[in-house]
């Protein structure tokens, strides 16, 4: 009986001690740095996030990937013109790296989120975030993307990022979101 | 401005959010009519105090909002009769009154009350109407709003909407993904708001049933949109419609028994009807445009939809069980959406858009259409159920307010929260 109270404690000390450092690697503040290896605390944690999860089936790199804020993949809102639900020129390399992306990562989804600006009525602006996350999921798709890979919910004018009642928030509320499931 | 205190109180039961969620309605005329009819409404006779509820000043109020009365200010009234033995016609002549409002309130035993009132006709002394009403303890401002509809009745020869209620959705908004979407029904006059339901995700498009005791809405709980019935007083409610794809805009048809409703679960968006209770779905329209946005003639005879398979959105009509889309809105510009019939069934009411999104009517019998309102972002336009204003949200500083207009675009007020936006009012049926 006190032996298995033992035990547990003892285990549960080592287990603190081992959280403990852990979290002390990540912060080479302290005299000895440990484990220096010249990244910044965020790729390093994101690194770590990416091994917890890909573990096994070989995309943690490609977590690692979709967490880099230098790649295009960094990019997870596509803007529309006035009216259209066609995918600007100036978004197609970031529409690409997603569909490649996806392409060599088969067990990852994603979900399209379309959003219209706040002119006109809500429920035909619902169709109309419809439109374009339908619109961008049929790129994906054409690039590389399965279409079992891409889902898409509209949001109409329900959830704008920027609530000013001129061209500038409009334009930043016509938009599609791409969100990758966790 | 009259801040609405009783309102207040009514919602600091719910919780800490009570600020968050806006606090009263407030309402403002903005513009009334010219030839507004005098009117004196003296205050009841009450025995005890403090008084139960000023009924006197809740009709005055009603009657004022209205923008077809001008009922004289309480301070000026020359004398205070309750009883028509008490009244001496020439004084009420003598400051300008064509009628005159007397009653009192009396406690009935059982913990209610018994509301008596007269309207009288200052020039002739004969009394126009007259009605005892026993009023529970907490339904004596109902009683004063069913005094107010006998009043416009009896002088305009028009139903009156003053004992009914609006709902409509509130957003207290902290940053882009983090929102509370409250749908509250409150009356006509602002007061007495309750919410029915309250969520983190987007709440939209509340829609009456019939008979006033349900509301159809679209809610974004399960992250996809999906269209739920409840029952107002229970809180009762049943997922109707759900599934891939869009799932809104929901509207009673006449019986109470279906919803039209907008679905794009292959992709694009169609007008169904939907049988509540048993689920069953017939497709409407196949267009491979954006069909949406339905509403019934009152008779049920008909439905008008959006679609914009023209081009822009353009309002259209199909029969209740589908065949061919006729175009209704010609000559009025390229964005027409969100119709709904008057109560009488020989108008439409509709957002048009053009350099501004406004509140447009068009007679069905006629083809001619007019702006009723001139600011830049207004929808979501609702009728009241005797055909005499239109209830709508408009632009108000970062987010949104309601307004009303007069079917004749004479008489405007607006309906705010003191924090806060509120959006897409519906008006309810008149009490059955």
């Amino acid at each position: 009986m006190t032996r298995a109270i033992l035990k547990t404690t003892l285990l549960l000390a080592a287990v603190l001690v081992a959280t403990g450092c852990s979290s002390l690697n990540k912060k080479p503040a302290s005299g000895a740095a440990i484990e220096n290896r010249g990244l910044s605390n965020g790729e390093m944690s994101d690194i770590d996030a990416a091994r917890s999860k890909g573990a096994g089936d070989g995309s943690g790199a490609g977590a690692a990937e979709l967490n880099d804020p230098n790649s295009p993949l960094a990019v997870r809102v596509i803007y529309f013109d006035y009216d259209s639900s066609d995918v600007r020129a100036d978004f197609e390399s970031v529409v690409q790296a997603h569909a490649s992306f996806l392409a060599s990562h088969p067990q990852t989804t994603v979900t399209l989120e379309g959003h219209s600006d706040e002119r006109g009525s809500r429920e035909y602006n619902l169709a109309l975030g419809e439109r374009r996350a339908l619109s961008l999921r049929r790129q994906l798709v054409l690039l590389g993307a399965t279409a079992g890979q891409v889902k898409t919910v509209s949001y109409g004018e329900e959830r704008p990022v920027a609530e000013g009642h001129d061209e500038q928030s409009y334009s930043q509320n016509r938009r599609a979101e791409i969100v990758y499931q966790q | 401005m009259k801040w609405l205190t009783s309102l207040v109180l009514s919602l600091a039961c719910f919780t800490a959010n009570a600020q968050s969620a806006g606090g009263p309605l407030v309402i403002r005329i903005t513009q009334g009519v010219e030839g507004a009819l005098p009117i004196a409404i003296v205050p009841f006779e009450w025995a005890g105090a403090p008084m139960p509820t000023d009924i006197a000043q809740v009709v005055s109020s009603d009657l004022t909002r209205s923008g077809r009365f001008n009922p004289m200010p309480r301070n000026d009234l020359p004398s205070k009769p309750s009883d028509p033995t008490q009244v001496n016609l020439k004084e009420w002549r003598a400051v300008g009154m064509d009628n005159l409002v007397i009653g009192r309130i009396t406690a009935s035993g059982d913990g209610g009350y018994l509301v008596e009132f007269r309207l009288l006709d200052a020039f002739t002394g004969k009394q126009l109407a007259g009605f005892q009403i026993p009023a529970a303890a907490n339904a004596l401002r109902l009683t004063a709003h069913q005094i107010s509809d006998i009043i416009y009745k009896t002088l305009l020869n028009v139903p009156g909407a003053f004992a009914t209620r609006i709902a409509y959705v509130t957003v207290a908004r902290r940053d882009a993904k983090n929102s509370t979407y409250r749908l509250q029904i409150a009356d006509a006059d602002g007061y007495d708001a309750k919410t029915i339901l309250e969520s983190p995700q987007p709440l939209m498009s509340p829609a009456w049933a019939p008979d006033g005791n349900r509301l159809a809405y679209v809610s974004f709980e399960e992250r996809n949109s999906a269209i739920y019935v409840q029952d107002v007083r229970s809180g009762q409610r049943k997922k109707v419609v759900s599934g891939a794809g869009i799932n809104s805009a929901p509207a009673f048809a006449p019986d109470g028994q279906r919803l039209a409703v907008t679905r794009s679960q292959d992709g694009n968006p169609d007008i169904y009807v939907v049988d509540i209770a048993s689920g069953q779905q017939t497709r409407l329209t196949t267009h491979e445009a954006i069909d949406t946005e339905a509403a019934w003639a009152p008779d049920g005879s008909a439905i008008v939809f959006t679609s914009d398979r023209s081009g822009g959105p353009q309002i259209y009509k199909v029969a209740p069980t589908g065949g061919e889309a006729r175009r209704v809105t010609f000559n009025m510009g390229n964005y027409n959406s969100r119709a709904s019939y008057s109560p009488d069934g020989q108008s439409l009411v509709m957002v048009n858009g053009g350099s501004g999104y406004r509140i447009a009517l068009l007679d069905l019998k006629t083809g001619s259409s007019r702006n009723l309102t001139g600011s830049n972002l207004d929808e979501s336009p609702s009728f009241a159920p005797n055909g005499s204003m239109i209830i709508y949200a408009t632009m108000a500083g970062r987010g949104t307010e309601l307004a009303a207009v007069s079917v004749d675009g004479s008489i405007k007020q607006r309906l705010a929260l003191q924090q806060g936006e509120v959006r897409e009012p519906a008006w309810g049926p008149l009490r059955q």
